[in-house]
Protein backbone atom coordinates (compact mmCIF):
# COMPACT_ATOMS: atom_id res chain seq x y z
CA UNK A 1 0.00 0.00 0.00
CA UNK A 2 2.76 2.39 0.76
CA UNK A 3 4.39 1.82 -2.94
CA UNK A 4 0.94 2.56 -4.10
CA UNK A 5 0.84 5.58 -2.66
CA UNK A 6 4.56 6.40 -3.49
CA UNK A 7 3.98 5.63 -6.96
CA UNK A 8 0.55 7.59 -6.78
CA UNK A 9 2.17 11.24 -5.57
CA UNK A 10 5.18 10.51 -8.08
CA UNK A 11 2.89 10.49 -11.43
CA UNK A 12 0.45 12.87 -10.34
CA UNK A 13 3.04 15.35 -9.53
CA UNK A 14 4.79 14.89 -12.82
CA UNK A 15 1.56 14.88 -14.36
CA UNK A 16 0.04 18.14 -12.82
CA UNK A 17 3.68 19.69 -13.26
CA UNK A 18 3.77 19.18 -17.04
CA UNK A 19 -0.22 20.11 -17.60
CA UNK A 20 0.89 23.28 -16.38
CA UNK A 21 3.76 23.48 -18.07
CA UNK A 22 1.82 22.65 -21.18
CA UNK A 23 -0.46 25.94 -21.18
CA UNK A 24 2.53 28.11 -19.37
CA UNK A 25 5.41 27.22 -21.49
CA UNK A 26 6.60 30.34 -24.16
CA UNK A 27 7.84 27.70 -27.26
CA UNK A 28 3.99 25.65 -28.74
CA UNK A 29 6.88 22.45 -29.38
CA UNK A 30 7.66 22.70 -25.55
CA UNK A 31 4.11 22.78 -25.36
CA UNK A 32 3.13 19.25 -27.30
CA UNK A 33 6.35 17.57 -25.54
CA UNK A 34 5.14 18.54 -22.55
CA UNK A 35 1.35 17.07 -23.07
CA UNK A 36 3.28 13.71 -24.51
CA UNK A 37 4.39 13.51 -20.63
CA UNK A 38 1.43 14.30 -18.86
CA UNK A 39 -0.18 11.39 -21.48
CA UNK A 40 2.35 9.00 -20.44
CA UNK A 41 2.00 9.42 -16.58
CA UNK A 42 -1.37 9.42 -16.37
CA UNK A 43 -1.53 6.45 -18.53
CA UNK A 44 1.08 5.02 -15.85
CA UNK A 45 -1.70 5.86 -13.23
CA UNK A 46 -4.29 3.96 -15.06
CA UNK A 47 -2.29 0.88 -15.89
CA UNK A 48 -1.39 0.80 -11.90
CA UNK A 49 -4.77 1.03 -10.66
CA UNK A 50 -5.74 -1.81 -13.42
CA UNK A 51 -7.27 -0.46 -16.09
CA UNK A 52 -4.18 -1.53 -17.91
CA UNK A 53 -5.74 -1.58 -21.50
CA UNK A 54 -6.62 2.13 -21.20
CA UNK A 55 -3.82 2.80 -20.24
CA UNK A 56 -1.86 0.95 -22.62
CA UNK A 57 -4.92 2.69 -25.63
CA UNK A 58 -3.83 5.35 -24.08
CA UNK A 59 -0.61 5.32 -24.75
CA UNK A 60 -1.35 4.18 -28.40
CA UNK A 61 -3.79 6.69 -29.18
CA UNK A 62 -2.92 9.79 -27.55
CA UNK A 63 1.01 9.92 -27.60
CA UNK A 64 1.25 7.40 -31.04
CA UNK A 65 -1.19 9.37 -32.78
CA UNK A 66 -2.51 12.62 -31.43
CA UNK A 67 0.25 13.90 -29.72
CA UNK A 68 2.38 12.99 -32.92
CA UNK A 69 -0.52 15.17 -35.27
CA UNK A 70 -0.24 18.26 -32.92
CA UNK A 71 3.52 17.76 -33.60
CA UNK A 72 3.23 17.98 -37.25
CA UNK A 73 0.65 20.84 -37.54
CA UNK A 74 2.95 22.60 -35.30
CA UNK A 75 6.09 21.98 -37.32
CA UNK A 76 3.73 22.83 -40.87
CA UNK A 77 2.63 25.96 -39.61
CA UNK A 78 5.51 27.87 -38.26
CA UNK A 79 4.48 28.71 -35.48
CA UNK A 80 7.26 27.24 -32.87
CA UNK A 81 9.07 30.40 -33.47
CA UNK A 82 6.16 32.78 -32.26
CA UNK A 83 7.49 33.51 -28.70
CA UNK A 84 4.66 35.14 -27.42
CA UNK A 85 4.90 36.97 -24.09
CA UNK A 86 2.54 35.19 -21.66
CA UNK A 87 1.24 38.35 -19.92
CA UNK A 88 2.51 41.30 -21.83
CA UNK A 89 -0.78 41.11 -24.13
CA UNK A 90 -1.70 44.97 -23.75
CA UNK A 91 -5.12 44.76 -25.43
CA UNK A 92 -6.66 41.86 -24.23
CA UNK A 93 -5.08 41.41 -20.68
CA UNK A 94 -8.56 41.98 -19.27
CA UNK A 95 -9.09 38.22 -19.42
CA UNK A 96 -6.91 37.12 -17.35
CA UNK A 97 -8.47 37.99 -13.54
CA UNK A 98 -11.90 37.22 -14.87
CA UNK A 99 -10.04 33.61 -16.13
CA UNK A 100 -8.34 33.30 -12.77
CA UNK A 101 -11.51 33.60 -10.89
CA UNK A 102 -13.65 31.12 -13.29
CA UNK A 103 -11.22 28.63 -13.10
CA UNK A 104 -10.97 28.91 -9.13
CA UNK A 105 -14.52 28.75 -8.78
CA UNK A 106 -14.23 25.60 -10.68
CA UNK A 107 -11.56 24.40 -8.90
CA UNK A 108 -13.53 24.71 -5.89
CA UNK A 109 -16.81 23.56 -6.85
CA UNK A 110 -14.70 19.80 -8.23
CA UNK A 111 -13.06 19.87 -4.90
CA UNK A 112 -16.50 20.31 -2.86
CA UNK A 113 -17.86 17.51 -5.04
CA UNK A 114 -15.02 14.92 -4.42
CA UNK A 115 -15.06 15.91 -0.57
CA UNK A 116 -18.88 15.19 -0.34
CA UNK A 117 -18.25 11.76 -2.22
CA UNK A 118 -15.11 11.21 0.00
CA UNK A 119 -17.84 11.33 3.40
CA UNK A 120 -20.44 9.25 1.56
CA UNK A 121 -20.62 6.30 3.66
CA UNK A 122 -20.92 3.78 1.21
CA UNK A 123 -20.86 3.33 -2.40
CA UNK A 124 -24.04 2.94 -4.48
CA UNK A 125 -23.67 -1.02 -5.27
CA UNK A 126 -24.30 -1.18 -9.25
CA UNK A 127 -24.97 -3.91 -11.21
CA UNK A 128 -21.88 -6.02 -11.31
CA UNK A 129 -20.28 -6.20 -14.28
CA UNK A 130 -16.73 -6.66 -13.51
CA UNK A 131 -15.52 -10.02 -12.40
CA UNK A 132 -11.92 -9.49 -11.34
CA UNK A 133 -10.71 -12.28 -10.00
CA UNK A 134 -10.29 -15.24 -13.04
CA UNK A 135 -10.29 -12.75 -16.04
CA UNK A 136 -7.86 -10.04 -16.86
CA UNK A 137 -9.40 -6.18 -17.72
CA UNK A 138 -8.80 -6.62 -21.20
CA UNK A 139 -10.52 -9.53 -21.30
CA UNK A 140 -13.75 -8.37 -19.57
CA UNK A 141 -13.76 -4.99 -21.15
CA UNK A 142 -13.86 -7.01 -24.15
CA UNK A 143 -16.78 -9.38 -23.58
CA UNK A 144 -18.13 -6.21 -22.70
CA UNK A 145 -17.30 -3.85 -25.05
CA UNK A 146 -18.58 -6.27 -27.80
CA UNK A 147 -21.93 -7.09 -27.13
CA UNK A 148 -23.51 -4.29 -24.28
CA UNK A 149 -22.70 -1.78 -26.14
CA UNK A 150 -21.66 -2.95 -29.91
CA UNK A 151 -24.08 -0.46 -30.91
CA UNK A 152 -22.04 2.88 -28.94
CA UNK A 153 -19.02 1.32 -30.47
CA UNK A 154 -20.29 0.85 -34.40
CA UNK A 155 -21.17 4.53 -33.69
CA UNK A 156 -18.00 5.70 -32.34
CA UNK A 157 -16.60 3.87 -35.53
CA UNK A 158 -18.40 5.93 -37.44
CA UNK A 159 -17.70 9.10 -35.57
CA UNK A 160 -14.06 8.21 -36.50
CA UNK A 161 -14.76 7.44 -39.88
CA UNK A 162 -16.55 11.26 -40.47
CA UNK A 163 -13.57 12.67 -38.93
CA UNK A 164 -11.60 11.33 -41.25
CA UNK A 165 -13.70 12.28 -44.09
CA UNK A 166 -13.56 16.27 -42.98
CA UNK A 167 -10.41 15.99 -42.30
CA UNK A 168 -9.66 14.73 -45.76
CA UNK A 169 -12.34 17.15 -47.56
CA UNK A 170 -11.13 20.34 -45.40
CA UNK A 171 -7.13 20.30 -45.99
CA UNK A 172 -7.29 19.01 -49.85
CA UNK A 173 -6.56 21.47 -52.49
CA UNK A 174 -6.75 21.75 -55.83
CA UNK A 175 -3.32 22.44 -57.40
CA UNK A 176 -2.72 23.72 -60.29
CA UNK A 177 -0.01 22.59 -62.97
CA UNK A 178 -0.11 19.00 -61.64
CA UNK A 179 -0.85 16.06 -64.36
CA UNK A 180 -3.00 13.68 -63.41
CA UNK A 181 -3.54 10.29 -64.78
CA UNK A 182 -7.48 10.13 -65.65
CA UNK A 183 -9.29 6.91 -66.29
CA UNK A 184 -12.26 8.03 -67.70
CA UNK A 185 -10.23 9.52 -70.50
CA UNK A 186 -7.98 7.26 -71.01
CA UNK A 187 -10.83 4.37 -71.53
CA UNK A 188 -12.86 6.16 -73.46
CA UNK A 189 -10.68 7.01 -76.14
CA UNK A 190 -11.61 6.03 -79.32
CA UNK A 191 -9.38 5.04 -82.70
CA UNK A 192 -11.42 8.17 -84.46
CA UNK A 193 -10.07 10.55 -82.57
CA UNK A 194 -6.66 9.13 -81.56
CA UNK A 195 -5.19 8.26 -84.90
CA UNK A 196 -5.58 10.13 -88.21
CA UNK A 197 -4.64 9.15 -91.51
CA UNK A 198 -3.27 11.82 -93.55
CA UNK A 199 -1.85 12.76 -96.94
CA UNK A 200 1.96 13.35 -96.76
CA UNK A 201 2.84 15.10 -99.97
CA UNK A 202 6.44 14.05 -100.64
CA UNK A 203 9.19 16.38 -100.15
CA UNK A 204 6.80 18.97 -97.65
CA UNK A 205 5.92 16.79 -95.06
CA UNK A 206 3.34 17.24 -92.25
CA UNK A 207 1.93 19.58 -89.62
CA UNK A 208 1.30 18.12 -86.59
CA UNK A 209 -0.77 20.01 -83.88
CA UNK A 210 0.49 20.30 -80.86
CA UNK B 1 -2.94 10.69 3.24
CA UNK B 2 -0.81 7.32 2.57
CA UNK B 3 -3.98 5.13 1.95
CA UNK B 4 -4.58 6.30 -1.77
CA UNK B 5 -8.61 6.31 -2.23
CA UNK B 6 -10.80 7.47 -4.68
CA UNK B 7 -10.84 11.02 -3.77
CA UNK B 8 -7.04 11.41 -4.49
CA UNK B 9 -7.76 10.28 -7.88
CA UNK B 10 -10.89 12.54 -8.21
CA UNK B 11 -8.88 15.76 -6.89
CA UNK B 12 -6.11 14.74 -9.17
CA UNK B 13 -8.85 14.59 -12.12
CA UNK B 14 -10.17 18.14 -10.38
CA UNK B 15 -6.39 19.58 -10.85
CA UNK B 16 -6.42 18.76 -14.14
CA UNK B 17 -9.55 20.08 -15.23
CA UNK B 18 -8.74 23.51 -13.77
CA UNK B 19 -5.31 23.65 -15.70
CA UNK B 20 -7.02 22.67 -18.72
CA UNK B 21 -9.55 25.78 -17.98
CA UNK B 22 -7.10 28.29 -17.54
CA UNK B 23 -5.32 27.45 -20.30
CA UNK B 24 -7.92 28.12 -22.15
CA UNK B 25 -8.61 31.61 -20.58
CA UNK B 26 -5.02 32.86 -19.99
CA UNK B 27 -3.18 31.57 -23.91
CA UNK B 28 -1.74 34.46 -25.28
CA UNK B 29 -0.76 32.23 -27.98
CA UNK B 30 -1.81 30.15 -30.46
CA UNK B 31 -5.35 28.30 -30.83
CA UNK B 32 -3.22 25.06 -30.94
CA UNK B 33 -2.13 25.36 -26.92
CA UNK B 34 -6.34 25.67 -26.65
CA UNK B 35 -7.05 22.91 -28.26
CA UNK B 36 -3.92 21.32 -25.64
CA UNK B 37 -5.94 22.34 -22.80
CA UNK B 38 -9.01 20.68 -24.19
CA UNK B 39 -7.16 17.63 -24.23
CA UNK B 40 -6.55 18.19 -20.67
CA UNK B 41 -10.15 18.49 -19.65
CA UNK B 42 -10.75 15.47 -21.81
CA UNK B 43 -7.79 13.74 -20.23
CA UNK B 44 -9.25 14.64 -17.02
CA UNK B 45 -12.68 13.59 -17.60
CA UNK B 46 -10.92 9.84 -18.12
CA UNK B 47 -9.39 9.82 -14.84
CA UNK B 48 -12.66 10.34 -13.08
CA UNK B 49 -14.61 8.12 -15.00
CA UNK B 50 -11.49 5.48 -15.09
CA UNK B 51 -11.09 5.72 -11.12
CA UNK B 52 -14.59 5.83 -10.56
CA UNK B 53 -14.69 2.53 -12.63
CA UNK B 54 -11.77 0.51 -10.50
CA UNK B 55 -13.50 1.54 -7.31
CA UNK B 56 -17.31 0.79 -7.99
CA UNK B 57 -16.04 -2.47 -9.24
CA UNK B 58 -17.94 -1.50 -12.62
CA UNK B 59 -16.06 -1.44 -16.00
CA UNK B 60 -18.62 0.88 -17.40
CA UNK B 61 -16.42 4.08 -16.77
CA UNK B 62 -13.75 2.02 -18.51
CA UNK B 63 -16.08 1.38 -21.65
CA UNK B 64 -16.95 5.12 -21.91
CA UNK B 65 -13.57 6.09 -21.70
CA UNK B 66 -12.63 4.46 -24.51
CA UNK B 67 -15.52 5.74 -26.25
CA UNK B 68 -14.58 9.51 -24.76
CA UNK B 69 -10.81 8.10 -26.30
CA UNK B 70 -12.37 7.97 -29.73
CA UNK B 71 -14.18 11.61 -29.53
CA UNK B 72 -11.31 13.47 -28.40
CA UNK B 73 -9.02 11.58 -31.32
CA UNK B 74 -11.99 13.01 -34.10
CA UNK B 75 -12.04 16.40 -32.50
CA UNK B 76 -8.24 16.63 -32.15
CA UNK B 77 -8.07 16.12 -36.21
CA UNK B 78 -11.12 18.05 -37.35
CA UNK B 79 -9.65 21.09 -35.02
CA UNK B 80 -6.01 20.73 -36.36
CA UNK B 81 -7.67 20.64 -40.13
CA UNK B 82 -9.27 23.37 -39.69
CA UNK B 83 -6.83 25.25 -37.89
CA UNK B 84 -4.75 24.20 -41.35
CA UNK B 85 -7.31 25.45 -43.69
CA UNK B 86 -7.45 28.99 -41.59
CA UNK B 87 -3.71 29.21 -41.42
CA UNK B 88 -3.62 28.56 -45.51
CA UNK B 89 -6.34 31.30 -45.72
CA UNK B 90 -4.83 34.22 -43.36
CA UNK B 91 -1.47 33.19 -42.69
CA UNK B 92 -1.81 33.32 -38.75
CA UNK B 93 -3.13 31.42 -35.69
CA UNK B 94 -2.44 33.93 -33.29
CA UNK B 95 -5.78 34.27 -30.45
CA UNK B 96 -5.93 38.09 -30.77
CA UNK B 97 -5.74 37.93 -34.63
CA UNK B 98 -8.11 35.97 -35.14
CA UNK B 99 -11.62 38.47 -35.49
CA UNK B 100 -12.93 37.07 -39.28
CA UNK B 101 -16.45 36.29 -37.42
CA UNK B 102 -15.89 40.01 -35.76
CA UNK B 103 -17.52 38.40 -32.93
Amino acid sequence: MIAHSIFFYFFSIIAIISAIMVTASKNTVHSVFFLILDFISISCLFIMIGAEFLGMIMLIVYVGAVAVLFLFVVMMLNVAQQKNQWFASKSSSSHIPVGLIISSIIFFELIIVVGGWKYKPDFIKTNNLYETSEMSNTHSLGQVLYTDYIHVFQISGMILLIAMIGAIVLTYRQREGVKKQSYIKQISRERSEGVEVLDVPSNSGVKIDD
Amino acid sequence: MIEIGLGHYLTLGAVIFTIGVIGIFLNRKNIIVILMSIELILLAVNINLVSFSIYLNDLSGQVFTLFILTVAAAEAAIGLAIIVVYYRNSGTIRVEEIDKLKG
